[in-house]
């Protein structure tokens, strides 16, 4: 929270607190002023802040503990088919919420300590292979365990699954207010959805300025000076790599409930990549980055799907670039031009914002 | 004298190489032991071996009465051994009172539930490290650039701040590697006084020395390696005039070393 503030520009510095105030408005108001603009965008939001639960996780792991992971989609999957299996007519088990979000978030822990025991001792290109390598076993897995026992149905994916239902009020349900003003399900979401990002930057933000987040910075900085100081690298590799992957597994649970249907191309590496651009464009290592950079690099595809393809009709009468592709080359470029203006990412990791602070207020430092 | 440190016929090969060679040495409480030797004598490979970096070939560290985990760095840690490095290796990014505080991490035991719920164990905990690592800053010298960025300190207080980083570990022997490396002759004359400072506060202190003016002014006894053999031991005057060490460091044939 403070370090988002703290990185609204201008403002930020002058005056946090109402920085504060400014991003906590907005996050309240956003789907309002989607909502003027057509109910799409509201969506795109809401698939916004899933990717932010991710990018968050991705952060911890990458931009914390130094681990490089391509195969990060593959806990977003588990969580995904966790849901879909316990809470759809798949099996037909419709398990509460509340056992389903624990569960998915579990799982994908485990998921990632069984990832984590066999790279305990690779780094850098060596680790990336190997993950990504993982992430591409996880999605052939859901593709082909169909046959000879149909468990996840293959590349038909699940369909139909439970909508999230909190004390007996459904989220996929529009309010009806009165006869003309109803509340749309995509608003509901939206802040439950919220409610989970909120919850989880704080966690996270406890985390690295803990006894466990500076383990992290130790060990990414230098890891022999790290076991040379006592850390057990063997435990805080696998601490990291599990709690990332629970931020995988919700968001992963929490977009199988909203699309209502998962299926293994949703999960591929293509996936993971766009995951790590987020937290490498906003910043490695800073919470407020791995926000910023989900927030825009998922809306963008979107606001170029819409206005690709008229905008060209209007300039020469016919289509030249397909969406898709125009995508992929403004990611491009994007990453390139940050690469040599902003090497460190859009806001870039500063130990002075999280700990001196922290430090001030324990009248340590000036 | 009570016994610290025992190191019985330690031995460490690589491939071709016998960096160490059946090396024993006993060191007391409160001493300040020197190890020295020309280059290559083997002096850093028996600190990764007593740290826990290499396993040993052969031999065994008794270590307050219990033998030393091999191999396990954070267990040889936790027993009160802590070590600085002769290449300066900080946490770069972080600043120089959060090294600290990550060198007090084996000491400390928040869970991760703690910390999420912060409970009170867990903030009190918090704030002693806190407390502490300013304190150890203090006491090397350097509270000052407390909120600094490690790698943005000058090459003295680095070395300062590693021996804080060191001391945040609670230990009860401070092995030291080549602390005066590129130190001019005022840092030197100023590190001598902190090591003083931190054997007269109850740490036992193993020293590897270039800077023979240094070992011989400070170290109660001195041990003398070349290739990987322990050639002598005894108060500095007496290995000073050791004709064998003379010879190890003069190359005056090595009689004494093979």
């Amino acid at each position: 929270m403070n370090e988002l503030a703290l990185a609204v520009p201008w403002l930020g510095k002058r005056n946090p607190q109402a920085a504060r105030w400014l991003v906590i408005a907005l996050a309240i108001g956003a789907p309002l002023i989607a909502m003027a603009f057509g109910r799409t965008w509201v969506r795109v939001l809401d698939f916004a802040l899933l990717y932010i639960l991710l990018a968050l996780g991705l952060n911890l792991v990458v931009g914390f503990a130094g681990l490089l992971d391509l195969g990060y989609i593959a806990f977003y999957a588990v969580g995904a088919y966790t849901f879909a299996f316990l809470s759809s007519p798949h099996f037909d088990v419709h398990l509460p919420i509340w056992v389903v979000l624990p569960l998915a978030a579990g799982f994908a822990a485990t998921a990632g300590i069984m990832l984590g025991f066999p790279v305990l001792r690779l780094r850098g290109d060596y680790l990336a292979i190997v993950t990504l390598g993982f992430g591409e076993i996880v999605r052939i897995f859901m593709n082909n365990l169909n046959y000879p026992v149909n468990i996840t149905n293959g590349p038909q994916g699940i369909n139909a699954l439970d909508p999230i239902i909190l004390f007996g009020w459904d989220l996929s349900r529009n309010i009806q207010v009165t006869e003309e003003v109803s509340i749309n399900s995509l608003f509901l979401y939206y802040y439950f959805f919220l409610a989970c990002v909120a919850g989880s930057i704080m966690f996270i933000q406890r985390l690295q300025i803990s006894r466990v987040g500076r383990a992290w910075a130790a060990m990414r900085d230098d890891e022999l000076a790290a076991k040379a100081i006592g850390i057990n690298t063997r435990n805080m590799k696998l601490l990291a790599f599990s709690l990332g992957a629970t931020f995988g597994g919700l968001s992963g649970a929490l977009f199988g409930s909203f699309q209502g249907f998962v299926s293994p191309e949703s999960f591929s590496l293509m996936e993971s990549i766009a995951v790590l651009t987020m937290v490498v464009f906003g910043g490695m290592g800073n919470v407020a980055g791995a926000i910023v950079g989900a927030l825009i690099l998922s809306a963008l595809p979107e606001i170029l799907r819409h206005l690709a393809v008229p905008v060209q009709q209007a300039l020469f009468g016919h289509v030249l670039l397909d969406p898709e592709v125009l995508r992929m080359l403004l990611l491009s470029l994007a990453m390139i031009l940050m690469m040599l203006l902003r090497p460190a990412g859009l806001i870039p990791a500063n130990a002075k914002y999280s700990h001196i602070r922290h430090l001030k207020s324990k009248g340590v430092a000036q | 004298m009570i016994t610290l440190l025992e190191a019985r016929g330690i031995g460490k090969r690589f491939g071709g190489l016998q960096a160490l060679s059946d090396v024993s040495l006993t060191i007391g409480k409160g001493e300040i032991y020197g190890l020295i030797g020309p280059n290559g004598a083997g002096k850093t490979t028996f600190f990764n071996v007593l740290t826990g970096a290499y396993t040993p070939d052969g031999g065994e560290f008794i270590f307050n009465g219990t033998v030393l985990p091999s191999g396990k760095p954070h267990l040889v840690v936790a027993q009160g051994i802590a070590r600085t490095f002769q290449n300066i290796r900080l946490f770069r990014e972080l600043t120089a009172l959060e090294n600290v505080m990550a060198g007090h991490h084996i000491r400390t035991n928040a869970t991760v539930w703690g910390i999420l719920t912060q409970n009170k164990h867990t903030v009190e905990e918090e704030r002693l490290t806190t407390e502490r690592a300013y304190e150890l800053l203090k006491y090397v010298g350097i509270e000052r650039f407390a909120t600094a960025t490690a790698k943005n300190l000058s090459y003295g207080d680095q070395r300062r701040l590693e021996i804080a980083r060191a001391l945040a570990t609670e230990p009860q022997l401070l092995a030291l590697d080549e602390p005066a490396a590129g130190m001019n002759a005022t840092e030197t004359g100023q590190l001598k006084l902190l090591i003083d400072q931190i054997r007269r506060d109850g740490i036992t202190v193993l020293l590897i020395e270039h800077d023979v003016k240094l070992v011989m002014g400070l170290c109660d006894r001195v041990a003398v390696l070349d290739f990987g053999r322990k050639i002598a031991e005894d108060v500095p005057a007496v290995v000073q005039k050791n004709e064998a060490v003379i010879g190890a460091y003069l190359g005056g044939g090595h009689k004494n070393a093979h």
